[in-house]
């Protein structure tokens, strides 16, 4: 990994431009000193993909958890023109918000945005799950597996992704149409950036990162799980049978109680 | 997470005893920080990241430091405001609201630091309303504390660090120079520590001294409230408007900045940019600058040049001497003021520490230091925040934390990487980070935020390359 970054010229001559963000959140009744979670939907989900099953579970565990719509997502203020950076900035806003240090959890593209905003806030812990950290290969991967849906990307069109992609069979059709239906867009600049963004500069505080994934996911191949948990020095946990969406698809529950538990026994994370 | 384990136990902890031999707790590989301001905060809150056990002692009652208006040491006067915009002053992993405006408000300020010591659970590693009287250091490279309670009662303890980390600030003590006759001076004088709040000049004929940014911020409050107001200035300075081009003027430089135009180029931009919009200052009776912009402090004030153009500031040029009942300048003028505020800046002091040990051997209150943080010889002691930048100080003293921690740290796992550290120290110690800077008491720490960060850069390179 590179050294730390210490000018940055160009983020204090031009501040990300500020927007109005939603945040939804569960907190649990009885405040247990567990350190607040804040989940980062990826490119077309927003913070409802959090709110249907996961916010509510870490809440019934204990932990705070919020979840944030990235600008021009979910019922956050449009930004045709976001980038990367732009997306960064709203995690690391909101991080900062909360009331106590948090554990940033990404997912999809959300894990590359949680990957920079590494940089730039020092999270408790980082988990990432199913993610798309970007790169030639994710492309070659999605072109393979879903061409009708990633070649209008390349011209700026909308990256889209279908059902069979994002959840596995035994989630009833009826929910699975709906949670489709529900998808928006990245803007085209930060689509693009996935293939150009640089490599994140290295997290401040060094916290520990989980990655999360199925060996079933049509989006990310079990290879790119196990190449984004070698980056920060772990093997993925798996969770067969399920598509991209963990958080929606019919078992949402073991991810997500996998998650807590480690961040229960993980000292650092404390 | 921290708990109160931390803190310093006497049973638990080994007793030693120091040279005149009173008892000292050692306190292990654990770091003295001394004060909560933000520069200790972020001191408080980057060792800890890095591993390293901390107790902080403050003073006071609560964190912010200078920015506490409830501290009896605190400078700031009810209209205080940011004069570097937010992406200057913000810690770098910690940046304050989107919401809030460019230049925020002194109270915004504390909010930001209370916030900052919650977020990261700083208070359980600070003892307050405990002051700091000796640092001294003892064999191993390790320092001896002494504190007691704030005011001087209770016992005095002494407990043994690792390391120690300085940072009580230095706007504190007020810098008063001295003129002839104002012993005799029958109105009010004040030093501009004691200036809180605009009612103290309703209705007075004000005479503010010095053109430092609390200065001009006084004069256009005695503008606005004092019967008339006469701003004395030793020579002329650029007043730069805090917006330029519709956007808060330190983005704008450091737009040139980021394309490294040089400081001839930057320079030239600037004052065509001022003569454009502002105009000739001397048409206003405000004396010629005698310098290039960026050679002094910036003074970041829109309003001024308004004001004078109001007839509302009476610009003069310095104080001669007093009399018992008005002040002659020196072109000769005779003026009549009932207050004098002297806004004539502050001096860093170090009460609690043998100035030989930041390289001041003469004692004249200038220590000799490598990135105005690390003084030769003492391997294990950062001054953090001695700094006077042409923008937010905190970034800066944040990032000095992260390279202080980080040596620590090479002392254990890289000892020759920590040593070649200790030798740069020595030799480069003194160095200036900035273009040519007028000297006077104020501008010896004046650093440009560009070229210092960008030497912290090449230290922390240096300290952890491949």
């Amino acid at each position: 990994m590179s050294t730390v970054r210490i000018m940055r010229g160009r983020e204090w001559a031009r501040p990300v431009r500020p927007v109005r963000r939603e945040v939804r959140s569960a907190t649990p009744d009885l405040e247990e000193g567990r350190p607040p979670l804040l989940f980062v939907p990826g490119y077309g989900h927003g913070a409802w993909a959090f709110a249907e099953h996961w916010l509510g579970h870490a809440a019934s565990r204990g932990f705070p958890a919020y979840a944030v719509s990235l600008r021009g997502h979910g019922d956050s203020e449009p930004a045709p023109e976001a980038s990367l950076r732009a997306y960064v900035h709203d995690v690391v806003q909101v991080a900062a918000g909360l009331p106590r240090q948090a554990v940033l959890v990404g997912h999809g593209a959300g894990a590359l945005v949680v990957a920079h905003a590494l940089a730039r806030y020092p999270a408790r812990a980082a988990v990432l799950v199913a993610p798309v950290l970007g790169g030639w290969g994710t492309f070659g991967a999605a072109l393979r597996r879903n061409p009708a849906g990633t070649l209008p990307a390349v011209v700026g069109g909308r990256l889209r992704l279908s059902r069979g992609q994002l959840f596995s069979r035994e989630l009833p059709e009826g929910e699975a149409r709906r949670y489709v239906s529900a998808l928006g867009r990245a803007s085209r600049r930060a689509q693009w950036q996935l293939l150009s963004a640089p490599d994140p500069e290295p997290a401040v505080g060094d916290p520990p990162v989980l990655v999360l994934g199925s060996p079933d996911d049509r989006v990310v191949p079990a290879s790119a799980l196990t190449r984004a948990a070698r980056r920060y020095g772990s093997a993925p946990l798996l969770f067969p049978g399920m598509g991209h969406d963990l958080m929606l698809d019919a078992r949402w529950r073991e991810p997500v109680d996998a998650l807590l538990d480690w961040l229960e026994k993980e000292p650092a994370a404390r | 997470m921290s708990t109160s384990t931390d803190r310093p136990d006497p049973e638990a902890s080994t007793l030693a005893l120091s040279r005149d031999g009173r008892p000292v707790s050692d306190r292990g590989d654990t770091v003295c920080v001394i004060g909560a301001g933000p520069s200790g905060l972020t001191a408080v809150k980057n060792l800890r990241e890095h591993g390293f056990g901390v107790d902080c002692y403050e003073r006071e009652t609560g964190v912010g430091g200078a920015w506490n208006w409830r501290h009896d040491r605190s400078p700031v006067y009810a209209s205080t405001h940011l004069i570097s915009s937010r992406p200057f002053t913000q810690f770098p992993d910690f940046p304050m609201p989107d919401s809030w405006p460019d230049y925020p408000h002194h109270s915004r300020l504390l909010a930001y630091f209370e916030r900052y010591a919650d977020h990261f659970d700083l208070r359980a590693h600070i003892w307050f309303g405990t002051e700091v009287i000796r640092v001294e250091p003892v064999e191993g490279d390790r320092w001896d504390v002494t504190t007691r309670s704030t005011g001087g009662y209770g016992p005095e303890r002494t407990s043994r660090y690792a390391a120690v980390v300085i940072a009580n600030g230095h706007n504190w003590s007020p810098k008063l120079p001295s003129y002839e006759g104002l012993e005799e001076f029958r109105g009010e004088v004040m030093h501009a520590s004691s200036y809180k709040d605009p009612a103290q000049l309703r209705g007075k004929r004000v005479l503010v001294v010095g053109a430092g940014n609390t200065g001009c911020d006084i004069a256009v409050e005695a503008a606005q409230q004092a019967s008339h107001c006469w701003h004395s200035t030793r020579r002329g300075y650029w007043y730069a408007p805090k917006y330029v081009f519709g956007r808060p003027a330190d983005q704008v430089n450091d737009t040139l900045l980021a394309l490294r135009v040089p400081l001839r180029v930057r320079q030239w931009l600037y004052h065509w940019t001022l003569r454009l919009t502002v105009g000739d200052l001397t048409r206003f009776g405000l004396p010629k600058p005698d310098h290039r912009v960026y050679e002094t402090h910036p003074i970041a004030n829109s309003q001024l040049v308004y004001h004078v153009g109001h007839g509302a500031i009476t610009p003069v040029p310095d104080v001669a001497r007093f009399g018992p009942y008005g002040v002659e300048l020196t072109d000769g003028r005779q003026i009549d003021p009932e207050l004098i505020v002297f806004a004539t800046g502050y001096l860093p002091r170090f009460e609690f520490l043998d100035p030989k040990v930041l390289g001041d051997d003469a004692g004249t209150g200038r220590p000799t230091l490598w990135l105005n943080a690390f003084a030769p010889g003492h391997p294990t002691l950062a001054v953090v925040g001695l700094l006077q930048p042409d923008s937010g100080v905190f970034p800066l003293s944040h990032w000095q934390a992260v390279l202080f921690a980080r040596l620590l740290q090479a002392r254990r796992t890289r000892p020759e990487r920590a040593a070649a550290f200790a030798a740069t120290v020595q030799s480069r110690a003194g160095e200036r980070y900035s273009g040519p800077v007028k000297d006077s008491s104020r501008h010896w720490f004046e650093v440009g935020h560009a070229d210092y960060l960008r030497a912290v850069q090449r230290a922390l390179d240096t300290l952890e390359g491949k």
